[in-house]
């Protein structure tokens, strides 16, 4: 066991455990976006910091990533670890503001603007799809490409994967497409952001024949007129 | 090449070359390294071998091609030993009477190189400012031995220090050695060698323990490393030798970027002969150490120069740093506990053995011992690789040895650490030059890249110049680091056209904070620092951009115009190389340029003579 404090708290966990997994059993919230039970951390979105250490050696790092250690102390609300999430959440926005989960995480920490250059990117690169494909659908279907501005996900020379079997597991965990266009839970729907928006499975050919649970779906209805 | 069995047949070989020089017959050194091969040194080595032979003097001149000497500026250099004799930018025709002239015993006064203040030819290379206010205990062994040849490494002292720690020390003390020494790595981090070590040899020794050689070396204008890979590849392989000995490691991998050919060719050639003469494999001199060292070659990402990304390259995957710790040192390539050191690093170690490590931290200062290798570039005279003490100041560096200014500039900043790293204004040039000093100032020692900087760089340009860099260069996992490159470029691209305001300077600030905070590798967190350093020392440049749209180095072309001043002449060259017919004026008159119709190619300010063309 180790023996960590969190928020002056002080508690033990397992070895191995994450600095995500234990303020959560102690109820702190931590706002996360690329990181989903069930699949492996990854660190990419940067949502989730929090500061460790003290004095000139205090920190930021991804709780979803960062193993407990003995003795460590750790915050997960101090004013660093706000003006930093704050920020993301801003980059976020500026990046992708369709994203009814970025919009959410952004409500939820009253960030009613952001001061960049609008973009609407489709992906942010969060790699939970790749994760979902390789480690729950055992497929290895997708993956990362390219580096810096160039990285995107993506299949193998672009050409539909032998091995996918169109589950739709990656655009059901995909946090700037899926909610936008799960009407089974209306509530968190942005009724009509689909339609105007249109979703990636419409535009893109290769998910013709894929097999969608997100129904009924506004977007294909209104393909099919 | 026989092997040697034990380690009594090494000191006997060693004691055999050693009878066997001739140390009166003189020695013309061509350095050709990929510098020097660059700037013409085969041609001048195949003149060399013509001549020799022609003239039957294979006897009484040798000929030696070593690796780089550092001084850059110079090349195609000429050495002459036991003499010394330096000759600067030599010609194919100068090389023919070079032979000559070493053949009679003479010095061609004319082709010396000229002390830049009297005009004066300097007779031995050591009298040179350049060299003289060095102190070169690395690079001076690139000047020693011919680097595909592992006899000339073994008579001037190569594998002597390892041949005394597995005669005369145990692993434990081999390691204390290390730890006394004080050496810490030269990738950047500067984390102490010894306590790497320490760690490594702490753990069992299943699974088998790996060292690695990070030859990566992606900073653009930096290439100490590959100077040192290509003129002493076995330096590191010692290095590398000792350092199995005393952690119990038993393979190594040397990670060498494929730009770098030359480096990858000498490399196989030591490593072969290596293997040939019994220093790498089983059973190493018959004191049943075990390791081989095998090569791997990046791709060339930057960011693969980053440990964790580096294994992942080493594995077969994308190089992607990864969350730390577990530490390499825990858990590396493949699962295994792994050290990795710098190039640079792994040439020290020899050194520390050769001089004990008592000695070895007599130089440089308390907590920053040996010497460093910086490449110094840029707006200065004497371009090149410079190797002193560590503590040294910057104004040293600047002056005495990369001899000031270059034409009429004067010296405004200089760039430390490479991409990441920052900018430090004239005022602080006496800052000791070592890995805390430098971090205190805003910056990073990095690999030692050291860029000079005068009154006609803009600090802007430079800081947006290294923003795209690194915007290229993330591995674009971090959101932050991605996207947060993305960003500041942006705002910096909007300064420099003259369309920010201040409040999008205060964004520029506050984002370059969060990205420093909020990222996972080494890249992102000191990303900011081209924008922070260039801030803190130089806001009212940033100021004058957005409130007086204005560049005052003249770089940033929105904000720039062009004009006459009356040292115009009216002879009208400039007219007749103007594109867009935006000159015009009498002859013998004063010009003129129409703002409207230039585009600010600079043409015009090329071909005055005069000095005639303002920017501003
Ligand atoms: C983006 C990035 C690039 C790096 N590139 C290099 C490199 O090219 N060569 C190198 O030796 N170390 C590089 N490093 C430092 C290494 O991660 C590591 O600290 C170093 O190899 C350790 O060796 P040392 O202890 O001998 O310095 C880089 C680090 C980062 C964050
Ligand atoms: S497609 Fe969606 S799930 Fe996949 S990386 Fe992009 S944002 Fe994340
Ligand atoms: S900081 Fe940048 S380079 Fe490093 S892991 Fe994150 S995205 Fe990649
Ligand atoms: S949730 Fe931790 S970095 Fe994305």
């Amino acid at each position: 066991m180790i023996t960590l404090t969190i928020n002056g708290l002080q508690t033990s966990v397992e070895k191995g455990t994450t600095l995500l997994e234990a303020a959560s059993s102690l109820g702190f919230p931590i706002p996360t976006l690329c990181h989903m039970e069930g699949l492996s951390p990854y660190g990419a979105c940067r949502l989730c910091m929090v500061e460790i250490g003290e004095g000139p050696r205090a920190k930021l790092v991804s709780s979803c990533t960062y193993p407990a250690q003995e003795g460590l102390k750790v915050r997960t609300a101090s004013s660093r670890v706000l003006r930093a999430r704050n920020m993301v959440i801003e980059l976020l926005l500026a990046s992708c503001p369709q994203s009814k989960t970025i919009q959410d995480i952004a409500a939820a920490h009253n960030i009613r603007r952001q001061r960049f250059r609008q973009e609407y990117e489709d992906c942010i690169l969060c790699g939970l799809c790749v994760r979902m494909c390789e480690e729950q659908m055992m497929a290895k279907a997708i993956g990362f490409r390219g580096r810096g501005q160039n990285r995107t996900v993506g299949t193998p020379f672009d050409i539909k994967s032998d091995v996918c079997r169109l589950c739709g597991g990656c655009i059901y965990v995909c946090p700037t497409c899926q909610l936008r266009c799960t009407y089974t839970e209306p509530e968190k729907a942005i009724c009509g952001g689909c339609a105007n928006l249109a979703p990636p499975c419409v535009e893109k050919d290769q998910f013709d024949d894929m097999m969608c649970y997100m129904t009924p779906c506004v977007a294909c209805e209104i393909e099919k007129d | 090449m026989e092997r040697l069995q034990v380690i009594e047949d090494f000191s006997s070989l060693q004691a055999r070359l050693t009878a066997d020089r001739e140390p009166n017959i003189p020695v013309i050194v061509i350095p050709a390294g990929t510098c020097g091969q660059a700037s013409g040194a085969n041609d001048l080595i195949r003149v060399t071998k013509r001549e020799l032979l022609d003239k039957g003097l294979t006897d009484k001149i040798h000929l030696r091609v070593t690796g780089c000497h550092g001084f850059c500026e110079a090349e195609p250099s000429v050495l002459i030993e036991p003499q010394g004799t330096f000759y600067p930018k030599v010609d194919a025709k100068q090389m023919v009477r070079i032979v000559q002239a070493v053949a009679a015993d003479e010095v061609l006064e004319d082709l010396l190189f000229a002390d830049p203040e009297t005009g004066r030819g300097f007779y031995r290379y050591d009298k040179i400012p350049f060299f003289r206010n060095q102190q070169r205990s690395i690079m001076r062994m690139n000047q020693a031995l011919d680097p595909i040849r592992i006899y000339t490494c073994i008579v001037s002292g190569g594998y002597g220090a390892l041949q005394d720690v597995l005669a005369n020390r145990s692993p434990y003390q081999a390691l204390q050695e290390v730890k006394d020494s004080g050496l810490r790595g030269r990738g950047g981090a500067g984390f102490p060698t010894g306590l790497k070590w320490d760690l490594l040899a702490a753990l069992p020794d299943e699974p088998a323990k790996i060292l690695v050689c990070n030859a990566d070396e992606g900073d653009p204008g930096a290439y100490m490393d590959r100077s040192i890979l290509e003129g002493n590849p076995h330096s590191i392989i010692e290095g590398m030798l000792i350092a199995a000995y005393a952690t119990g490691a038993t393979e190594g991998v040397l990670y060498v970027r494929n730009e770098y050919p030359l480096a990858i060719k000498h490399l196989m050639i030591a490593l072969r002969q290596c293997r040939e003469l019994g220093l790498l494999g089983d059973d190493i001199l018959g004191t049943g150490l075990r390791f081989d060292i095998e090569l791997v070659r990046g791709a060339g990402a930057f960011v693969c120069g980053e440990e964790t990304a580096l294994i992942r390259s080493i594995e077969g995957k994308m190089g992607e740093p990864v969350q730390r710790p577990p530490f390499p040192v825990e858990k590396g390539i493949n699962g295994r506990p792994t050290a990795i050191n710098n190039v640079e690093t792994w040439a020290n170690i020899p050194l520390i053995f050769k001089l004990g490590a008592e000695e070895y931290a007599k130089v440089g200062t308390n907590g920053n011992t040996g010497t460093k290798i910086f490449s110094l570039v840029g707006k200065i005279k004497n371009t090149g690789l410079v190797e002193v003490p560590m503590g040294i100041t910057i104004e040293k560096i600047v002056h005495d040895i990369g001899g000031g200014a270059r034409g009429n500039g004067k010296i405004k900043a200089v760039q430390t650490g490479g991409p990441s790293g920052g900018c430090i204004p004239a005022d602080r040039f006496d800052l000791p030059v070592d890995y805390d000093s430098l971090a205190k100032a805003g910056s990073i020692m990095g690999s030692g890249g050291m860029i000079v900087m005068d009154d006609n760089t803009c600090m802007v340009d430079v800081a947006k110049y290294f923003m795209n860099f690194l915007m290229d260069e993330s591995c674009g996992k971090c959101f932050t680091c991605r996207k947060g490159t993305q960003r500041m470029y942006e705002i910096l691209e909007d300064i420099s056209n003259g369309k920010a305001t201040l409040q999008d300077l205060d964004l520029l600030e506050e984002l370059a904070h969060v990205v420093k905070d909020t990222t996972m590798c080494g890249l992102g967190q000191t990303a900011s620092n081209p924008v922070l350093s260039t801030l803190r020392y130089f806001r009212d440049e940033y100021i004058e951009h957005i409130e007086n749209q204005r560049c005052p180095a003249g770089v940033c072309k929105e904000l720039v115009t062009y004009s006459i001043n009356e040292n115009c002449t009216g002879c009208g060259l400039c007219v007749t190389v103007c594109s867009e017919g935006a000159i015009s004026g009498e002859k013998k008159g004063r010009h003129v340029i129409d703002v409207d119709k230039c585009i600010k190619c600079g043409s015009c300010r090329t071909v005055c003579n005069f000095d005639a063309i303002d920017v501003r």
